[in-house]
C-alpha cells in the first residue's frame, strides 16, 4: 500500500507542481506554540511537514536550527513529547505526511523498536536521520521499512555516481538532495547547478527528489520548484520564530512565510509553461 | 617489527570492516562526509603497509618529535609510596610537550598524500591544537583550530602558542564552550569545506577510521615501552596505567600489549567533583552507550539521549565521550577503568612535582592519583608503567585557580622540602573540609 508520503507526492505530480516541505523544530519555542504552528501549516500551504527532533549536538546543522533545538530542550522537550505532538496533529489531519528529522542518539536511547512502534502509532510517515549513512542501514532504516515508515536519505554534492546507488538502495518516500556541501541555513547554489544534479540523480532512480538547504524566499522556491519534485524550507521558518516579538507572532510569521513560499511553488511551472 | 611485538590474537584485532569494536565504533556521520571518510580509510590502509611511508614517519618521529622517549624509573616516588616499582613513559618529553604530536605527524603525512591544503582540528587543553598547528607550520598548510571559549580562558599559554605557530584559533561559545562544542564546530567546518580540508582529529574517537588510525599512530608509545621494559627488567610490566579523556595516550600504550594476558591495564577517567555529583567526565563509569561525533560509545547523556556536559579540572579530559575501542575493552573487561576526582588529581600533581621534579599535565595527574592508591599495596617486584602523557606547564593557571578556590594556596610554591616528607601532602583535607577550616587557618 502506498504510504501517505507517496500518495501526496503522486497527487501533486498529477497537478504538475512541486510539493512544499516545511521544517520546524518540535517544542520551539515551547510545546503549545510549536503545536499551534504545526497545526496551521497545511492550511498555509505546506504539502509535507518535516518536524525536527531536538538534539543537543546537531553537528550538520547551522546556528539557526541549533538554537531552535536548544530552545526546545530548555523547555524540557523530549522525544516522547515530539511523538505526542504528532498524535495531537493527527486528530485533525489524516492526510498531511509528517517526517521526523534529527539525529540518531535520542532514537537509540528511546530504543529503536519501541520508537518505531510509538512513531507509527502516533502517525509518523517518514524519518530522516542525519547521522545514519547507508553503511548503518541495519540500525534503523531496515527496521523502519518493516514498520511501514519511509526512511528518507540525503544525497549531497559529494555523493558521486559511484556512491549514489548505495544511498538510494533502501531509501523510500523521496530522496532529499542537499544542494550544498555545508550546514543548514547556508547560501544556496544557483538553480542551474541544482538542476544538473537533479538530472544526474534522476538517471539512477524513479523516487521523487526534494531539494533543500539555502532556500529562503518564494522566488528561490519557484526557481527550484520548476524541476524538483519538492522544495524544502527550514532555517528561514526557524528564523521567524527566533526573531518574533512574541510567541504568537512567531507562529503568525511562520504561516505568513509558508503562504508566500506556497505561492512561489504553485506558480513555478506555470511561469515557464 | 621486532620480536617484542604483540601476537595478533583477539584484543588487538579490531575494528571490523565497518569500523566496529563489538557494538562500538562505526561511521555515524552526515552523507556529505562519507565519501571523504571512505577516501581517508583507503589512505590509512595504504599507510599501514607502505614501506616508504613508514620510513618517512619514523624519520619525523626520531628527528622532529625526539623519539624514542625515555622509560624513566621514578625512584623517589617508588620509595615514597613503598610498594610497586614505578616507571614513567616520558611522553612529556616529546616536541610540543605531549603525546599528541605522535598522531599529528602521522595524519599530516596522510593529508599531504591526499592532496589537502587546509587542516582543521578541535582542542580542549590545547595540546592537540598546538601539535596540529606545529605540523601544519612544518608542512606549510593553512590551519584552523576550534576551541571552546571556556578552554581558551583556562589555557591561555597554549592559545598563544597556536597563534605564534600561525594557526587561526576560533572560539566556540555554544554549550559550555569546551571540547565537545569545539568538535561540533570542527565537524560543521568540515561538512562545509569538505573538498579542501583535512580534519585532524586528536583522539581515538570520531568516525572510523579515526579511532583505529589515531591508535596506530599512538601505538609507538606501547611498542617502545615494551622494548624498553624488556631491556631494563627482562620482562613485561605487570600493570600499565594511563589517563583517559578520549583515550589516545592510553590506547597507544595499551594496544601493543593487549594480547599479553599477564599485563594488567588501568585507564583513569576524570571524576571531577565526584561521579555521584553528576559533575564529572567519566564516560565509562558514569555514562551509557550512545551515538555522538561519528561513533557509538559510552556517553554522558540524559535518559532522553541528550548529551550532558562533562566536568574536569583538566581541560584535556573534559569530554562527554570516550574512544569506542575503550568502550569495547571495558565491556570485555580487558582493561580496568577507574576514576579520580579533581581533588585527588591536584594532590597527585603536587606530589609528582615535589618528589620527581616533573610537572605533570593535569591529565597525567589523574593516573598518578590512582597510582598512589594502588602502588603501596603491591609487592616490590610489581612493575608499573605510567604514561606521563604530557607536561603541566599549560596547567599552571588551572592549578593556581583551583588552589585559590579551595584553599591551601600558601602551601604550594614554597613547601617543596616539607611537602616531600611522607604523610605531609596526604594530610591535605578534601576541598569541603579545607573550606570549612579556612576561618581557623587564617
Amino acid at each position: 500500500m502506498a504510504t501517505r508520503i507517496t500518495r501526496r507526492l503522486e497527487a501533486l505530480k498529477a497537478e504538475d507542481r512541486a510539493a512544499l516541505v516545511t521544517f520546524t523544530m518540535a517544542g520551539d519555542p515551547n510545546y503549545q506554540a510549536s503545536l499551534d504552528t504545526l497545526k496551521g501549516l497545511p492550511g498555509a500551504g505546506a504539502d509535507i511537514i518535516e518536524l525536527g527532533m531536538p538534539f543537543t549536538d546537531p553537528m550538520a546543522d547551522g546556528p539557526s536550527i541549533q538554537k531552535a533545538a536548544l530552545r526546545a530542550l530548555k523547555g524540557q522537550h523530549t522525544q516522547q513529547k515530539t511523538l505526542e505532538m504528532v498524535r495531537e496533529f493527527r486528530r485533525d489531519d489524516q492526510d498531511t505526511p509528517i517526517v521526523l528529522m534529527g539525529y540518531y542518539n535520542p532514537i537509540y536511547r528511546y530504543g529503536v523498536e519501541r520508537f518505531l512502534e510509538d512513531a507509527s502509532e502516533a502517525g509518523v510517515d517518514g524519518l530522516i536521520v542525519v547521522d545514519l549513512p547507508p553503511e548503518h542501514d541495519s540500525e534503523l532504516c531496515l527496521p523502519a521499512a518493516r514498520a511501514g515508515i519511509d526512511f528518507i536519505r540525503l544525497a549531497t554534492p559529494t555523493t558521486d555516481d559511484k556512491r549514489l546507488p548505495r544511498v538510494l538502495e533502501n531509501t523510500s518516500g523521496f530522496i532529499y538532495y542537499v544542494s550544498v556541501a555545508g550546514v543548514t541555513g547556508a547560501a544556496a547554489p544557483t538553480p542551474e547547478s541544482v538542476e544538473r544534479s537533479i538530472t544526474r540523480i534522476r538517471a539512477h532512480t524513479d523516487l521523487p527528489i526534494a531539494v533543500g538547504f539555502g532556500i529562503r524566499s518564494a522566488e528561490q522556491a519557484a526557481s527550484i520548484g520548476r524541476f524538483a519534485d519538492a522544495v524544502v524550507v527550514g532555517s528561514a521558518l526557524i528564523s521567524c520564530i527566533e526573531h518574533a516579538d512574541s510567541v504568537e507572532a512567531g507562529t503568525r510569521d511562520v504561516h505568513a512565510l509558508v503562504r508566500e513560499l506556497a505561492r512561489g511553488v504553485r506558480q513555478a511551472r506555470l511561469a515557464t509553461a | 617489527m621486532s620480536s617484542a611485538t604483540a601476537s595478533n590474537t583477539r584484543f588487538s584485532k579490531g575494528p571490523d570492516v565497518n569500523g566496529f569494536y563489538g557494538d562500538f565504533g562505526g561511521r555515524f556521520v552526515a552523507e556529505t562526509l562519507m565519501p571523504l571518510i571512505l577516501e581517508l580509510e583507503e589512505a590509512w590502509e595504504w599507510s599501514r603497509t607502505d614501506e616508504a611511508f613508514r620510513r618517512e614517519l619514523e624519520g619525523y618521529q626520531r628527528d622532529y618529535i625526539g623519539r624514542a622517549t625515555p622509560l624513566y624509573y621514578a625512584e623517589r616516588l617508588t620509595e615514597h609510596l613503598g610498594g610497586a616499582k614505578i616507571y614513567f613513559k616520558r611522553e612529556d618529553l616529546n616536541h610540543t610537550g605531549a603525546h599528541k604530536i605522535n598522531n599529528c605527524i602521522g595524519q599530516i603525512l596522510l593529508a599531504r598524500k591526499m592532496g589537502k591544503k587546509r587542516i582543521i582540528a578541535e582542542t580542549g587543553a590545547g595540546m592537540h591544537g598546538v601539535a596540529t598547528a606545529t605540523v601544519a607550520a612544518r608542512f606549510g598548510m593553512e590551519c584552523v583550530i576550534y576551541m571552546g571559549a571556556t578552554d581558551i580562558e583556562r589555557q591561555q599559554p597554549n592559545v598563544f602558542r597556536m597563534k605564534l605557530l600561525g594557526a587561526e584559533v576560533i572560539p566556540v561559545e555554544s554549550g559550555t564552550g569546551t571540547l565537545k562544542d569545539a568538535m561540533n564546530e570542527a565537524l560543521r567546518d568540515w561538512v562545509t569545506n569538505v573538498d579542501s580540508t583535512f580534519y585532524l582529529i586528536g583522539t581515538v574517537a570520531g568516525p572510523h577510521p579515526y579511532p583505529a588510525m589515531v591508535r596506530d599512530f599512538q601505538s609507538v608509545i606501547g611498542r617502545e615501552t615494551r622494548e624498553q621494559i624488556l631491556e631494563k627488567e627482562g620482562r613485561l610490566p605487570d600493570t600499565l596505567m594511563a589517563c583517559i579523556g578520549g583515550g589516545s595516550n592510553a590506547m597507544g600504550l595499551f594496544h601493543p600489549m593487549l594480547d599479553d594476558e599477564s599485563v594488567h591495564m588501568i585507564g583513569v577517567e576524570a571524576a571531577g567533583h565526584g561521579i555521584e555529583t553528576g559533575e564529572h567526565a567519566a564516560s565509562l563509569n558514569g555514562g551509557e552507550p550512545g551515538v555522538l561525533h561519528g561513533n557509538r560509545t559510552f556517553l554522558l547523556q540524559s535518559h532522553d539521549g541528550q548529551i550532558t556536559d562533562a566536568h574536569s579540572v583538566s581541560a584535556g579530559l573534559d569530554y562527554p565521550g570516550i574512544g569506542p575501542e575503550h568502550a569495547w575493552l571495558h565491556t570485555q573487561k580487558r582493561v580496568e577503568y577507574v576514576s579520580i576526582t579533581d581533588y585527588e588529581a591536584i594532590q597527585a600533581f603536587k606530589l609528582c612535582c615535589e618528589l620527581e621534579g616533573i610537572i605533570p599535565a593535569l591529565e597525567s595527574a589523574h593516573s598518578l592519583a590512582h597510582l598512589k592508591k594502588i602502588a603501596p599495596d603491591l609487592p616490590e617486584d610489581h612493575l608499573i608503567v605510567l604514561n606521563m602523557s604530557g607536561r603541566g606547564d599549560k596547567d599552571m593557571a588551572s592549578v593556581a585557580n583551583w588552589l585559590e578556590q579551595h584553599g591551601d594556596t600558601d602551601k604550594l610554591p614554597n613547601t617543596t622540602v616539607e611537602a616531600a616528607e611522607p604523610g605531609r601532602i596526604d594530610d591535605m583535607q578534601p576541598p569541603h573540609d579545607v573550606a570549612k577550616k579556612t576561618g581557623e587557618t587564617e
